[in-house]
C-alpha cells in the first residue's frame, strides 16, 4: 500500500488532472477515467448571463472525482482570496489550488502575494495547495504560512518544457514536511514519469493531456508514468557513474 | 428601481431583488454557482434575505474548465 495523503485526505491516485482545453465535454470525462484521477482542478469563473446553453461542467466530471477550484488568472492576493472564497461556496468544500501570478507572459508566480494570500485563506480554514515557483526557500515559507502541500512548477504553465531544474524539484522533496506536487510544464510521459522519480508526491497537469493529439491515450500514458515514476523512486536507483560496470561475471571466460 | 452592477455590467431591475429572485429571473440553478454581494459571498442560505439595492456590485461565479 502507498497512500496519498494531503491534509489528511486519502487518494488512490497521483496523478491530478484538469479540466480546460478538451476538445469536448466526452473527451474529458474519457481521459480522466483513463488517468485514473481521482482529483481534478476547475476553474472560477464569471456565469454567461447572455448564453446558457453550455450547461454545467459538473454535469461531465464523475460524482466519485473530488474538485479542487483553482484561482488562475488572479493577479493579487486580494482577488485570489475572493476567488477562493467563492469557489469554496460553488463546490462546498474548503480546498483550493492558490495561484497568485506575478507576470502574464510566463504566468510565473508572485511568490510573496502568493505566501500572504496563503496565510489568509489558512486562517479562514482553507486547505491551501499553492502553486509556487520551483524554489526551496518559497516552499519553506509556503509550508511555515501553513500550506497543505507545495505546488512548485516543472516549467511555465502549458509549456510542456518538462522538468527544467530536476535539482530544485530534489531539494524541494528533501526539505519539505509537506506533500510536493509538480504542477506545470510536463510535455510527455517522461516528464512526469522524472517527477516522480525525484521523489514528487504527485503530478498536476492539464495541457500536456487536453492538448495532445489523442487525450484519452496520453492520460493512460501519463496514469502508467507516474506510477512507473512513483515506483522508481521507492525502488532506490543506482548512483551514476562515468565508466561501465560489467553485468556478466569476469571468471570463467573461455578466452583467458 | 434598482440599478447594480452584475458581473461588471450595468443591471436594472423594475422591482427591488434579492439573490434568489435575481438567480430565478436569470434561469440560474442555485446549486451550482456562488454569489458575491459587495465583495462578501453569500451564503446560500442568506439568498432570500439579501436584499439588493442601487449601486450594489453583484458577482454570479460558476465552475469552468481550467489546470
Amino acid at each position: 500500500m502507498d497512500p496519498f495523503l494531503i491534509a489528511g485526505r486519502e487518494f488512490r491516485s497521483r496523478l491530478i488532472v484538469g479540466t480546460g482545453k478538451y476538445p469536448s465535454h466526452a473527451v474529458m470525462q474519457q481521459a480522466h477515467q483513463a488517468a485514473g484521477a481521482d482529483m481534478v482542478t476547475v476553474a472560477v469563473r464569471r456565469v454567461d448571463l447572455t448564453d446558457r446553453s453550455a450547461g454545467s461542467l459538473l454535469d461531465h466530471i464523475d460524482d466519485s472525482i473530488f474538485l479542487l477550484p483553482n484561482t488562475a488568472g488572479c493577479y493579487t492576493a486580494d482577488d485570489a482570496v475572493r476567488t477562493a472564497r467563492l469557489g469554496r461556496e460553488a463546490g462546498l468544500s474548503h480546498w483550493v489550488k492558490l495561484e497568485v501570478i506575478g507576470d502574464e507572459r510566463t504566468l510565473f508566480p508572485d511568490n510573496e502575494a502568493l505566501v500572504a494570500a496563503t496565510r489568509t485563506l489558512v486562517q479562514e480554514g482553507f486547505v491551501v495547495l499553492p502553486y509556487t515557483s520551483d524554489d526551496p526557500v518559497t516552499c519553506r515559507k509556503l509550508e511555515d504560512a501553513g500550506a497543505a502541500a507545495v505546488m512548485p512548477l516543472g516549467a511555465p504553465i502549458g509549456s510542456g518544457l518538462g522538468i527544467q531544474n530536476p535539482n530544485n524539484i530534489r531539494i524541494i522533496r528533501e526539505f519539505s514536511r509537506v506533500p510536493v506536487i509538480v504542477d506545470a510544464g510536463v510535455g510527455t510521459a517522461s516528464d512526469a514519469a522524472l517527477a516522480m522519480e525525484l521523489g514528487a508526491d504527485a503530478v498536476l497537469m492539464n495541457t500536456a493531456i487536453a492538448g495532445a493529439t489523442d487525450p484519452v491515450a496520453m492520460a493512460a500514458a501519463m496514469k502508467h508514468a507516474v506510477i512507473a515514476g512513483r515506483l522508481a523512486w521507492k525502488a532506490g536507483r543506482i548512483s551514476r557513474k562515468a565508466y561501465a560496470t560489467a553485468s556478466s561475471p569476469l571468471d570463467g571466460l573461455i578466452s583467458r | 428601481m434598482p440599478r447594480f452592477t452584475l458581473n461588471g455590467e450595468s443591471f436594472d431591475t423594475p422591482a427591488p431583488v434579492t439573490v434568489a429572485t435575481l438567480l430565478e429571473r436569470l434561469g440560474i440553478d442555485a446549486r451550482r454557482v456562488a454569489v458575491e454581494h459587495n465583495l462578501l459571498v453569500v451564503k446560500r442560505n442568506h439568498y432570500e434575505a439579501t436584499a439588493l439595492a442601487d449601486g450594489d456590485q453583484v458577482e454570479i461565479v460558476n465552475f469552468v474548465g481550467g489546470g
